[in-house]
C-alpha cells in the first residue's frame, strides 16, 4: 500500500471509530436533559435517579468520544499536510470555532454534571445538563460546516501568490446548504441512536422483570423522542439527497447506479445489481418519478447519468489545464496581469486537471487518452455506494416502525405485555450504529476521488512523510483502539448488568416519591 | 479594519496566549498525573489526588484542542509542517493524551487493584509524556528542523524522531516537565489536606529550584547556538508564501530581540520570580498556586519573543523557514477568527471561573467515602 491508501485507511478507520461514540453522546445528552427537566418540574425523585443512571453510561461513552476526537484533530496535520495547507485558510475556521464555542462548553460543564449534584440547586444543575447537550450539538454543527465545505466548497477562491484556497465569504461557508442538510440529518441520527440505546436496555430490564419503574419511564421518553427523530432522519435524509443532486451529481448517479441520464421525471431504482462490466444495472426494480422529485424537486428536469457526467469532467480537465499552464508561466514572470486573469477565469477547473497527476507528472503534455482516463477517475465505487445507501434507508424506515409501535404501546401503558416486541427492541440495538457508519461511507467514500469536491484530489492531499510513519501509526491505533474498545464494552455491559440500584449505590426511588423540599446549599 | 501586518501580530500574540492558557490550565492536571505515584501512595490517596482535577481537567484540555484548531486556522502552513514534520513525536503525545480521558473515567469504576494500578500508570504517562514532548518541540524550534517546500508549497520534511531527541531539546523537555510538576504540586498543596498536601508542599521548593537551574542552563546554551535572521527586505503585509526571502544564520542570534528591547527581559524574570515566590510562600497555598501560574507565561513568552518573527525555522533550507510574515491565513480569515475569539473567549473564561468557584475547597477522604461515583 502507498502513502495515500494508508492515510485513507487510517482516516476512515479512526473517523468511523470516533463516530461509534459521537451519536450516542449527541442523543443521550438530549435525553438526559429531557429526563432532568421532568425531574425539576415534577419533583419526583425517580427521574433524578434515571438521569444519574443513564448519565453514568453516558460518561463511559463520552470518555471514548473525547479520546478518539483528539486523534481526528491531529490527523489533518499529521497525515494530510498538503490538504491542511491548501484549504486551512477556510477549513480551519469552523474547526477553531468549534473548539471555542462547543468543546469548551461541553468539556467544562461535564465535570459539574457528574459532581455538581450536591453543590448546585436543581435548576442550576438542569442548566448545566442542557449546556452540556448544547455544547455537544454545537460541536456537530461546526464540524459539519467543515465537512459540508469539503463536499460543496463555497465562499473561497484560489490565490496564485500563496498557491492555496482562501476565504472570500464567511457567510457562504456558514450557511452552506450542504452543511445545513448534513447537520440536521446527522444530529437526528444521533437522537435515534440515543433513543434506541435507552429503548433496548430498558426492554432488556422489562424482559427480566427488573427495574420496572425506571425502565418503563425511560422507554416512554425514548419512544416519543425516538419517533420524532426517526421521522426527521428520513425527511432530512431526503434533503441530503436533494442537495447532493444539486451539488454532487456524480455521487448521486453512483448511489443510484445510474449510467445513463434519466429523462424527466427520473425513476428511482429501488433494487438491482450494479454490473460494472456492462455498465448497467441488472434486475432493476424501478419506482417511477421518485428520483426526479428527490433530486431536482421538479417533474421536468432530467437527472444526469454517469456517462454524461464523464463528458463534463473531460471538458473541465481540458479547461483546468489552461489554468495549470498559466500558473507555470506566471511563476516565471510574476508581473503579468493577463496570466492572473487566465488563472482566475479557469481556477475552478484546476482540480480536475490535477487528476492527471495520477497518470504523469508533466500533466501539461497529457494526451487525449490520458484525459479520458483521468475523467474515469471521477466515478466513485458504484456497488459499495449503491448497497450502503439502500441499507441505511432500510434502517431508517425500520426505526420509524419500531418507534411508532413503541409509542403506541407506551401511550396505552402496555409495554411489558408484548415480550416479542421487547425482544425486537433489544435486537435493534446495533442498527443505528450500522446506519450511521454506512451514511458516512456514502458521504465520504462517495466523494472520492476528491478530498475537496472538484478542487483537490485525495491522492494529492496527503503528507510526504513516508509509509514507515503511517504503518507505525496505523499499527499503534489498531492495538490501542482495540484495547480501549474492550475496556469500554466491558464497563458498559458490566454497568448495564449491575442495573440502576447497584450503579447508584441505593435503590431507585419509588415512582411517586417526591424530593424533600429542602434544597442543597447554594 | 486592521491591516494585515497588525492582524498577523495579533495572531502571533494569540497563539502565545492559547499556548499559555494550555500550560497554565492543563499544566496543573498534567502535573498531578506526573506526581501521582510520588505524593499519593494508598488507593484512597490516589483517589483524592485524582479527584482534585477530576471535574476540571477535561475543560482544561480544550485549551490544547483550541490551540491546534487556531494554528490550523491562523497559521495553516505551520499546522501542516509541525504536525506532519514532528510525526512520531505528535503520535507519542496523542497516544499519551488519549490515555487520560479513559484513565480518569474508568479507573475507579472497578475495585480490582490491578485494574486501578493500570490506569494509575496511564495517568502518570499521560502527565509526563506530553509535558516533555512539548518542551522538546520548543527546543527544536531554536535549532531549526530539516525541511523544504516545493514550488506548489508542498511541505517536504526530512525529520526523524531520533534527531528531535537531541540533548539541547531534551533539556527543554526537562524545563517543561519541571514547570508542570511545580504547578501541579502547588495545586495539590491548595486542594488537599493531610499527607498529600505535606508531600506536595515538600516538592514545591525542589521543583522550583530544579526549574530555575534548568531554565537558566537552557538560556546559557541558547547563546551558544546559531539564531536565524531574515536577510532580505522584510515584507510584513505581503502574501503568505515562504519562498520569497533569504535567511542568514547568526551566532547568538536568538538574543538579538532581547538586546534590542531590554523590556523583554520581563518575561524570563517573571518565570523565575514566580517559581521563587511560590517556593517561599508555600504555606499560603492560594498565593503559591497563583505564583506558579506565572511560570508558564514567563517561560513561553521568553521562547516566543526570542524566536520572533520565526515560527518554524528550517535547518536544511533556512530561506523557506516559516515566519509570522509569510505563513499566516488571509487577512479575512484572521479577521473573522479574531471576531470569534473576542466574542467567545470572555464567555469561556466566565463560565470556567464559575465552575471553579462552585468546586472550590479541598477534596478530602470524607468526600470520596460519601460519593461512590467519584473517580
Ligand atoms: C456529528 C458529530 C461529530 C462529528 C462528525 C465529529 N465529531 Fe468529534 N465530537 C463530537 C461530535 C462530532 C462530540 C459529540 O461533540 C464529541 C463526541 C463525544 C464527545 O465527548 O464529544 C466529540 C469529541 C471530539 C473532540 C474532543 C472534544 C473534547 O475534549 O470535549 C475532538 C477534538 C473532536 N471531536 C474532533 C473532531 C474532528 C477533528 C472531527 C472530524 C474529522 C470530528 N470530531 C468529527
Ligand atoms: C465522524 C464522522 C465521519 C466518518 C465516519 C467519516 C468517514 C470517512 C471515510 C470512510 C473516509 C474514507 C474515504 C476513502 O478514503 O475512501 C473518510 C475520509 C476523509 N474524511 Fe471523513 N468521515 C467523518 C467525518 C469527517 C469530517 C467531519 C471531516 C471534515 C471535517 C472529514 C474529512 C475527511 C477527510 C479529510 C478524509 C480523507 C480524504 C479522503 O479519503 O477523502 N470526515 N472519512
Ligand atoms: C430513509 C432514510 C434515509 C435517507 C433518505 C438518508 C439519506 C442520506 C443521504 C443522501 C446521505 C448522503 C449525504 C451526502 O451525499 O453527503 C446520508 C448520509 C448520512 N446518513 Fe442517512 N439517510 C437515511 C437514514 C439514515 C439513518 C437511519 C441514519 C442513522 C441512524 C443515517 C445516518 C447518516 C449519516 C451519519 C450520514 C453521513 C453524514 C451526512 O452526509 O449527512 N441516515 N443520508
Amino acid at each position: 500500500m502507498d502513502v495515500v491508501e494508508l492515510a485513507r485507511l487510517q482516516f476512515a478507520a479512526t473517523a468511523l471509530y470516533h463516530f461509534l461514540f459521537v451519536p450516542l453522546t449527541l442523543g443521550l445528552s438530549i435525553l438526559l436533559g429531557i429526563m432532568e427537566t421532568v425531574y425539576v418540574m415534577t419533583g419526583r425523585t425517580i427521574w433524578r435517579d434515571m438521569v444519574k443512571f443513564w448519565g453514568m453510561l453516558f460518561g463511559i461513552n463520552f470518555a471514548m468520544g473525547v479520546a478518539t476526537g483528539i486523534t481526528m484533530e491531529f490527523q489533518f496535520g499529521t497525515n494530510w499536510a498538503y490538504y491542511s495547507h491548501f484549504v486551512g485558510d477556510i477549513f480551519g475556521v469552523p474547526l477553531a470555532i468549534e473548539g471555542l464555542m462547543a468543546f469548551f462548553l461541553e468539556a467544562t460543564l461535564i465535570g459539574l454534571f457528574f459532581f455538581g449534584w450536591t453543590r448546585l440547586s436543581k435548576v442550576k444543575h438542569l442548566a448545566v445538563t442542557w449546556g452540556l447537550a448544547l455544547g455537544s450539538n454545537l460541536s456537530a454543527l461546526w464540524i459539519l460546516v467543515a465537512n459540508g465545505w469539503m463536499q460543496h466548497p463555497t465562499g473561497a477562491r484560489f490565490n496564485v501568490d500563496t498557491m492555496r484556497m482562501e476565504l472570500t465569504d464567511f457567510m457562504a461557508l456558514l450557511f452552506n446548504e450542504v452543511a445545513q442538510a448534513k447537520f440536521v440529518h446527522t444530529v437526528s441520527a444521533g437522537y435515534v441512536t440515543g433513543s434506541v440505546f435507552v429503548l433496548a436496555i430498558s426492554a432488556l430490564y422489562l424482559l427480566g422483570g427488573r427495574h420496572q419503574a425506571l425502565a418503563k419511564r425511560s422507554m416512554t421518553v425514548a419512544a416519543s423522542f425516538g419517533l420524532a427523530s426517526a421521522l426527521s432522519v428520513v425527511v432530512l435524509g431526503d434533503e441530503s439527497g436533494y442537495t447532493s443532486g444539486e451539488n454532487q451529481k456524480m455521487k448521486l448517479a453512483a448511489i443510484e447506479a445510474m449510467w445513463e441520464t434519466k429523462p424527466a421525471p427520473a425513476s428511482l431504482t429501488l433494487f438491482g445489481i450494479p454490473n460494472l462490466t456492462t455498465r448497467s444495472t441488472d434486475y432493476a426494480v424501478e419506482v417511477p418519478w421518485v428520483l426526479g422529485l428527490i433530486a431536482t424537486r421538479s417533474a421536468d428536469k432530467p437527472v444526469l447519468g454517469i456517462d454524461d457526467l464523464l463528458a463534463q469532467a473531460r471538458d473541465r480537465i481540458v479547461n483546468g489545464l489552461v489554468a495549470y499552464r498559466a500558473i507555470e508561466a506566471y511563476r516565471a514572470d510574476r508581473g503579468r496581469a493577463d496570466l492572473r486573469q487566465v488563472i482566475e477565469d479557469n481556477a475552478g477547473d484546476l482540480g480536475h486537471a490535477l487528476l492527471l497527476k495520477k497518470l504523469r507528472p508533466d500533466i501539461e503534455n497529457a494526451t487525449d487518452a490520458e484525459i479520458a482516463a483521468a475523467a474515469e477517475l471521477t466515478i466513485p465505487d458504484v456497488p459499495v455506494l449503491f448497497w450502503a445507501f439502500r441499507l441505511m434507508i432500510a434502517c431508517g424506515f425500520w426505526f420509524i416502525l419500531l418507534f411508532a409501535v413503541a409509542f403506541w404501546l407506551a401511550s396505552r401503558q402496555r409495554l411489558e405485555a408484548y415480550r416479542s416486541f421487547l425482544w425486537v427492541a433489544v435486537a435493534t440495538l446495533p442498527l443505528p450504529w450500522l446506519a450511521a457508519e454506512l451514511g458516512w461511507i456514502v458521504a465520504e467514500y462517495g466523494r472520492q476521488p476528491w478530498a475537496v469536491e472538484g478542487l483537490l484530489p485525495t491522492f494529492l492531499a496527503v503528507s510526504d512523510t513516508g509509509t514507515g510513519n503511517l504503518i507505525a501509526s496505523l499499527a499503534g491505533f489498531v492495538l490501542f483502539y482495540s484495547a480501549l474498545l474492550v475496556a469500554d464494552l466491558y464497563l458498559m455491559t458490566k454497568y448495564v448488568r449491575m442495573g440502576p440500584d447497584a450503579v447508584l449505590g441505593h435503590p431507585v426511588a419509588p415512582p411517586f416519591q417526591r424530593d424533600p423540599i429542602v434544597q442543597p446549599a447554594e | 479594519m486592521l491591516d494585515y501586518e497588525t492582524l498577523r501580530l495579533i495572531w502571533w500574540a494569540l497563539l502565545g496566549i492559547l499556548l499559555i492558557g494550555f500550560a497554565v490550565m492543563d499544566g496543573f492536571d498534567l502535573g498531578v498525573g506526573a506526581l501521582l505515584p510520588f505524593v499519593a501512595r494508598t488507593d484512597m490517596e490516589r483517589r483524592i489526588a485524582i479527584n482534585t482535577v477530576g471535574p476540571v481537567w477535561e475543560g482544561n484540555q480544550v485549551w490544547l484542542i483550541l490551540g491546534a484548531g487556531a494554528i490550523f486556522a491562523a497559521w495553516p502552513a505551520v499546522y501542516a509542517a509541525a504536525f506532519s514534520g514532528f510525526y512520531l513525536a505528535m503520535l507519542l503525545v496523542l497516544a499519551s493524551l488519549i490515555l487520560r480521558p479513559v484513565g480518569f473515567k474508568y479507573r475507579s469504576k472497578l475495585t480490582d487493584p490491578r485494574w486501578r494500578t493500570l490506569w494509575d500508570w496511564a495517568l502518570f504517562i499521560g502527565g509526563v509524556v506530553p509535558s516533555v514532548v512539548f518542551g522538546v518541540a520548543f527546543g527544536n524550534l531554536f535549532l531549526g528542523v530539516p525541511f523544504d517546500f516545493d514550488p506548489n508549497l508542498r511541505f517536504l520534511p526530512d525529520i526523524s524522531l531520533w534527531s528531535l531527541l537531541n540533548p539541547f531539546a531534551l533539556l527543554f523537555g526537562l524545563v517543561s516537565l519541571a514547570m508542570v510538576v511545580l504547578h501541579g504540586a502547588a495545586w495539590l498543596n491548595l486542594k488537599t489536606v493531610g499527607p498529600i498536601r505535606d508531600r506536595a508542599r515538600a516538592v514545591l521548593p525542589v521543583a522550583a529550584l530544579v526549574f530555575i537551574l534548568l531554565f537558566g542552563l537552557a538560556g546559557i546554551w541558547v547563546t551558544w547556538i546559531d539564531g536565524y535572521r531574515i536577510s532580505s527586505e522584510v515584507v510584513t503585509g505581503g502574501p503568505s508564501n515562504p519562498l520569497g526571502k533569504t535567511v542568514d544564520l547568526v551566532a547568538g542570534g536568538w538574543l538579538v530581540n532581547f538586546l534590542r528591547m531590554p523590556a523583554l527581559w520581563a518575561a524570563p524574570i517573571l518565570a523565575v520570580l514566580g517559581a521563587v515566590l511560590a517556593a517561599l510562600l508555600r504555606g499560603r497555598a492560594l498565593a503559591a498556586f497563583l505564583f506558579t501560574a506565572l511560570v508558564p507565561p514567563g517561560t513561553i513568552a521568553t521562547a516566543g519573543l526570542a524566536l520572533f518573527p520565526f515560527l518554524l525555522p528550517s535547518s536544511s533550507h533556512p530561506a523557506v523557514s516559516l515566519t509570522v510574515w509569510d505563513s499566516s491565513s488571509s487577512a479575512l480569515t484572521l479577521g473573522v477568527m479574531l471576531g470569534a475569539v473576542v466574542v467567545f473567549l470572555p464567555l469561556v473564561i466566565a463560565y470556567t471561573s464559575w465552575v471553579y468557584a462552585v468546586l472550590r475547597g479541598p477534596v478530602t477522604a470524607e468526600h470520596i467515602a460519601a460519593d461512590h461515583t467519584l473517580y
